[in-house]
């Protein structure tokens, strides 16, 4: 029977949403049991969370104050030591799993899976290569302990009203002193987070100035929306890198996306193929983007963006 | 000497539009452009400008790969690398192999820096930087944005999902290459020319006690599901009425 442990993504005082998903994607394993481990300096808000969420049999909490940042190096020797017991250990494809379950593979001897976007027996996974343009299926041998980061865009939250047991552990494994945590910038915002917004608004190159992207922030404001940006708007320095959408920034599966003065590079349209309704806007009818949108309209995006803001007032 | 191993990999071009074989065997890849992953160039070009201020003495290109690899890592040595390593293996490479791989180099070249690019464009893994560190006890700091190297230890930002992470590791440690670490410098003619006297070695996994473990196996490569073709609306109005009958308003 497959045992899979879930390393929690949290902040310290609040879970994820990411893991709900890895637990979805664990879930979709027949008969699995589904720990989900939280690592951290005070565990006990998160893990209650965590509790909470529907298929899991067990929460491990594990505080130690080496754990209030989320730092591979010291994290990856505590999940290795855990994982002993365990099939399966799975991490959000997020930068703090993409962070830290290779390191978690290396410990264990384990091949690792990147972004798993279906989980077809317990043995067989499908997952996405060359920025999503090939979809492949890996299998391992039955008995090969598998370490693996779920794509997230793939998987529906899973729900809550569970009543999970937590259990707290001690730990005791000796932590490396070579990495330290100096600070985090981190872009202060009252608007829906990004990867788990249901509505994103995203600006490109042809916004021209970060100035322009505030009719981008606007339209967000009045849809409840969380902002995105392409590579080139960021690149350009007209949104902030935490925004970017696509191959290397964030995968997102918004139920409804507006893609503003954005070409529509392969890179970045891998980041928005989940989303359930695309909307390109761009003066180019000839843009990329409108190959994948659902609903597309050519025109100049500053006589559009406002107007369409008017009309979603009224 | 104060070195820097830099690891790249040939991968398909980024500008390939890529097509899987109709058995679903693979993607195509006979007759197409082969590059240097472009986040491995990043990670070259970090470590290229590490030496031009005096921080480092010697920049190491490392490959893994089929014989021809050698024009990458001339295009390497060409970029500025001072030398390079070419590990010679025709089979699939796995990350964890990649990893052992490195691994044996460095323990050779002692080398106080260990820059990739944070993930190959073809395979899309996002792995062996970390197994890397892992394997060596080594500090990591994936997703570079900024590195400063200062004496025997480094700052580096990294773009997290959250912001932008400011760590510091002691060094020897590895850093993987985000996008915005640099622009990777063009390569001159000249430089072309020079890159062809400049020493490659070439040597086997086994010459250096690795064998390739392969446990990942893959049984199908597909196309990916398309989306529904669209339609196009003529103005605001018209946007706004399609978006309410789809009842995502």
């Amino acid at each position: 029977m497959a045992k899979i442990l879930i390393v929690a993504e949290h902040d310290g005082t609040r879970l994820n949403a990411s893991t709900a998903k890895c637990v979805s994607c664990a879930r979709s394993v027949a008969g699995a049991q589904i720990d989900v481990a939280v690592f951290a300096a005070d565990g006990a808000a998160v893990a209650a969370e965590a509790a909470k969420l529907a298929g899991v049999t067990r929460v491990l909490r594990i505080d130690r104050p080496e754990n209030s940042h989320a730092l591979a190096a010291l994290l990856a020797p505590q999940v290795a030591h855990l994982a002993a017991a365990y099939t399966h250990v799975f991490g959000p494809s997020t930068t703090f799993g993409k962070d830290l379950m290779p390191r978690v593979a290396a410990l264990l001897d384990a091949p690792q899976l990147s972004d798993i976007m279906a989980a077809e027996s317990a043995t067989r996974f499908r997952r996405p290569t060359y920025a999503g343009n090939a979809i492949v299926t890996a299998e391992v041998d039955p008995g090969t302990r598998i370490v693996a980061t779920v794509r997230i865009a793939s998987f529906e939250a899973t729900p809550g009203g569970g009543a999970a047991p937590v259990e707290t552990l001690a730990s005791d494994v000796a932590l490396p002193s070579h990495t330290r945590f100096v600070s985090i910038v981190a872009a202060k915002s009252d608007r829906p987070d990004l990867q788990s917004a249901s509505r994103v608004v995203s600006g490109g190159r042809a916004l021209g100035s970060a100035d322009n992207f505030k009719i981008i922030y606007s339209l967000a404001d009045r849809l409840g929306a969380a902002v995105g940006a392409s590579r080139a708007a960021v690149d350009a320095g007209f949104a902030a890198s935490d925004l970017q959408v696509g191959q290397t920034g964030k995968i997102i599966a918004p139920e409804l996306y507006f893609a503003i003065g954005i070409s529509g590079a392969i890179q970045h349209l891998t980041g928005i193929k989940d989303a359930r309704t695309i909307v390109a806007i761009n003066k180019d009818a000839e843009a990329p983007v409108f190959e994948v949108a659902d609903i597309g309209l050519v025109g100049d995006l500053f006589t559009i963006v406002p107007e369409l803001e008017k009309l979603l007032g009224a | 000497m104060k070195r820097i191993l830099v690891c790249v990999k040939r991968v398909v071009d980024f500008n390939v539009r890529i097509r899987v074989k109709p058995d679903g065997s693979g993607v195509i890849t006979d007759g197409i452009k082969l590059s240097l992953n472009p986040f491995d160039e990043i990670a070259l070009e970090e470590a290229l400008r590490i030496r031009e201020r005096g921080e480092a003495e010697e920049v190491v290109a490392i490959t893994i790969g089929p014989a021809d690899c050698q024009q990458q890592l001339r295009t390497a040595l060409a970029m500025g690398a001072d030398r390079a390593v070419h590990v010679v293996h025709d089979g699939v490479v796995e990350p964890l192999t990649a990893a052992r791989t490195i691994l044996k180099v460095i323990e050779k070249e002692q080398p106080f820096l260990v820059l990739l690019g944070k993930q190959a464009i073809d395979d899309d893994n996002n792995q062996t930087g970390q197994m890397l560190a892992s394997l060596w006890q080594r500090p990591q700091a994936t997703f570079a944005s900024k590195v400063e190297i200062a004496g025997t230890t480094a700052r580096v930002t990294r773009e997290i999902d959250a912001g932008l992470e400011t760590l510091e590791i002691d060094l020897p440690a590895v850093v993987t290459a985000d996008l915005r670490l640099n622009e990777p410098r063009y390569v001159k003619l000249p430089d072309i020319m020079k890159a062809k006297k400049k020493p490659l070695d070439s040597m086997s996994l086994a010459d250096l006690g690795v064998s390739a473990v392969s446990r990942v196996k893959i049984v199908k490569t597909e196309p990916p599901a398309q989306r529904q073709k669209g339609i196009i609306v003529k103005d605001t109005q018209e946007l706004v009425a399609a978006l309410r009958k789809r009842g995502v308003l």
